[in-house]
Formats: structure tokens, C-alpha cells, sequence
């Protein structure tokens, strides 16, 4: 349950950034979280709105945009799309998946006033 | 160059260290574009407008990561975060493997758990340096507390450092201490499935022990299955399996230790 934690790392970012970028109140906060990132979209949402209570992002609205899982397979020497970590090339079968994409937790934008 | 949006302008590199070594910087390349406001909005209201962040949410733990890294690598020593269920029976491999190594290595152990110095005693009691960090409610170690435990040790030059993780499988794969592998235990009674059930963690270690094989001859464990289920999270991960107890293929991980250690005092150009 470290997305308590994690939400407390957005929280950090987004009162550093007040100061250089001249806001007072965040309105929207948009994250990437991969499928594969091991963080779990509920309870981001959950622990967001419990940790920016009384803060410059109180009632601020939590945009999450998943985005999907991508592995190298070795043997198709292609990109494929995988679910899981431990999900098998969906074209040859292959365990031999390298993660290039998806495992990434990330701020990409604000809204702010 | 801007990974954003191609500018060359606007590079704020935050370089934390002042070590007095050279190393490996890792740049930390953040950029903040304020864009035009996207509301049409009534005079005299404050405006909304979008900033653009593109920050990663571990940047900060990364950032003290780096530094851990940094440190660690000017002493040529091995750092190993240890990783596993509660009970796995972490402690005990490492008493065992510090009785068979502290004549030759020098050794000292961060030991994290939320509550007690328990494990840091079983540990001092084998005559090498512990420190207990008790992370409260926290699930995990991080970079930051891991940087302030080395303040309060006597690291000496191609020492030999384990990190015990908080026992949970789940929470501290993501959490990068510095560390050169993660380590992650699985105990034969805790069942084969355990590295498909919890695949973070086995992503993310190096290497994986297979504890407590003395006590197979009880169990139902399958062992080819649970190294195939790990290797099919992580085809890169390397197996042990040992008893710590009984000192049943020890010898294997006391090699592992040792070539790596070598590894890490190699001074590079």
C-alpha cells in the first residue's frame, strides 16, 4: 500500500513547483501510470484526495491515464503488448520478454490557477 | 536537448553531490513549460493554466538513489537490498552467511523493519555492525532513510553491505536504494506460485534464493515449477537454492558473494 507514499512524492512536486511556476491552487493533476508500474489506480485515488486535504491541492481532481504494458520479445525480435509481468509473448508464446514500456508512474501535467 | 518538446533551453541539473570522488553523475532533467491558459475566462478572476511537469513520482527517491550509488561505488563495496515475505527466514541466511564470512570480509548490515531492534541484535550478535531503522508505518525502505543510516556506519573500503528490507513482497520492489541487486528470498513453505502472485518483486531482483530446503521432504513444494514461474517474470533472474539451516548449498551463495564483491572492486577508467 505504498501509494500512500507515492501520493505524498506528487504532493512534495506539486508544492516545490508553486513557488517557480506562480500558482496557489491546483486544480487537475495528470499522472501516467503504466500497467506494469505496480501501482494500483484505486487506491492512487483513494490516498490522493486523504493526503491533500488542507493542501494547495485540496479537491484537486486526480487524472490518471494508463498506459499499456510493452515488451521486447526476443524471439519475434517485435514490440508486443502484455498484461503482466509474467504474461507470455501473445504471438510465439515466448517467456523471453524484455519491459520497455508501461512500468512508468509519472506527473505530466497541471491545471492550475 | 528537451525530451518535452525539442527545445535547448531551460535545462535545470540538480547535481545534490558533493562528493569528493569522481563518478557516474545521473542528470536529473527537469522542465516546466507554462502554456497559454486553456479557460477563456471573465477579467479579474484568476486565470487556470496548464504547466507541463513530466516528473517522474520516484525522482526524489531516484535522486538520493544515485547518490547512495555514488557513494557506495568510490568504496568498491557490494550493496544488497535483501527482499522477501515476513519469514522467509532472512535473518537467519544472513547470520549464517556473516559466521562463514566475517574473518575475510568486512560486513555490516542495515537491518528495516516497522517495529523493534530484534533483528539488528540477532545480527551485532555475530560481531559486525547493524543498524535498525524502524520505518513506523512506512511498507518500504527508501534512499533517503538508507543515505542517513550510512551516516551513523563505519563503512570501510570493499565492505560488503546487506539491507534488509522490510519483510513484504510487494511494496519495496519499487523503491531503488543504490544498491547493486536486489535480492529476494522465498522460503519453500510459503508455495511455488509466490513469483507469479507477486511478479514486481521478482522483476526486479537479480537473484533469487529458494530458503529452507531442508524442509521439502515435508512439503508439496514443486521446485522446477516455482524456478520456472520466476524465470517466466524475470528470464533474467539467477536461482540458489540453499538451506540456511542445515548450510545445504551455501557454498554456492558464499561464490555468488564473493565474485560479485571482486566485481565491484574493479576500478574502471
Amino acid at each position: 500500500m505504498h501509494e500512500l507514499s507515492l501520493c505524498e512524492s506528487i504532493l512534495q512536486v506539486l508544492e516545490q513547483q508553486a513557488t517557480a511556476q506562480q500558482y496557489t491552487k491546483v486544480k487537475t493533476v495528470w499522472l501516467e501510470i503504466g500497467a506494469l508500474s505496480g501501482v494500483e489506480p484505486e487506491a492512487m485515488l483513494f490516498s490522493f484526495d486523504v493526503v491533500t486535504i488542507g493542501t494547495l491541492a485540496e479537491n484537486a481532481k486526480l487524472e490518471i491515464i494508463e498506459v499499456p504494458g510493452q515488451a521486447w520479445c526476443m524471439a519475434c525480435a517485435g514490440n508486443v503488448v502484455v498484461e503482466q509481468l509474467y504474461d507470455v509473448c501473445p504471438k510465439c508464446g515466448s517467456h523471453q520478454l524484455q519491459v520497455n514500456n508501461g512500468d512508468q508512474m509519472r506527473i505530466k501535467e497541471l491545471e492550475v490557477e | 536537448m528537451c525530451a518535452v518538446c525539442g527545445c535547448g533551453e531551460g535545462h535545470s541539473h540538480s547535481h545534490d553531490d558533493d562528493h569528493e570522488h569522481t563518478h557516474d553523475h545521473s542528470h536529473e532533467h527537469r522542465h516546466q513549460h507554462v502554456l497559454s491558459p486553456v479557460h477563456s475566462h471573465a477579467p479579474g478572476l484568476t486565470p487556470a493554466r496548464m504547466v507541463q511537469i513530466e516528473q517522474d513520482i520516484l525522482s526524489k527517491n531516484n535522486r538520493y538513489a544515485a547518490e547512495n550509488r555514488s557513494y557506495f561505488s568510490a568504496r568498491g563495496m557490494l550493496v544488497l537490498n535483501l527482499v522477501s515475505s515476513p519469514g522467509s527466514g532472512k535473518t537467519t541466511l544472513l547470520t549464517e552467511t556473516i559466521n562463514r564470512l566475517k574473518d575475510d570480509i568486512d560486513i555490516a548490515v542495515i537491518e528495516g523493519d516497522q517495529q523493534t531492534a530484534r533483528d539488528a541484535e540477532r545480527i551485532r550478535a555475530t560481531g559486525v555492525q547493524a543498524l535498525q531503522i524502524n520505518t513506523g508505518k512506512g511498507c518500504h525502505l527508501d534512499a533517503h532513510r538508507v543515505g542517513h543510516a550510512l551516516e551513523s556506519l563505519e563503512l570501510n573500503k570493499h565492505s560488503l553491505l546487506f539491507i534488509e528490507n522490510v519483510g513484504n513482497l510487494v511494496c519495496p520492489s519499487a523503491f531503488d536504494l543504490g544498491e547493486a541487486h536486489k535480492v529476494v528470498i522465498l522460503s519453500v513453505t510459503e508455495g511455488e506460485d509466490k513469483p507469479i502472485k507477486y511478479p514486481d518483486m521478482f522483476h526486479a531482483a537479480d537473484l533469487m534464493i529458494l530458503n529452507k530446503t531442508d524442509l521439502l521432504p515435508y512439503l508439496d513444494f514443486d521446485t522446477e515449477q516455482c524456478i520456472q514461474y520466476a524465470k517466466q517474470v524475470n528470464p533474467r533472474i539467477k536461482i540458489l537454492s540453499l538451506s540456511a539451516k542445515t548450510g545445504e548449498g551455501m557454498e554456492s551463495w558464499l561464490r555468488w558473494l564473493k565474485a560479485e564483491l571482486d566485481l565491484q572492486r574493479i576500478d574502471y577508467a
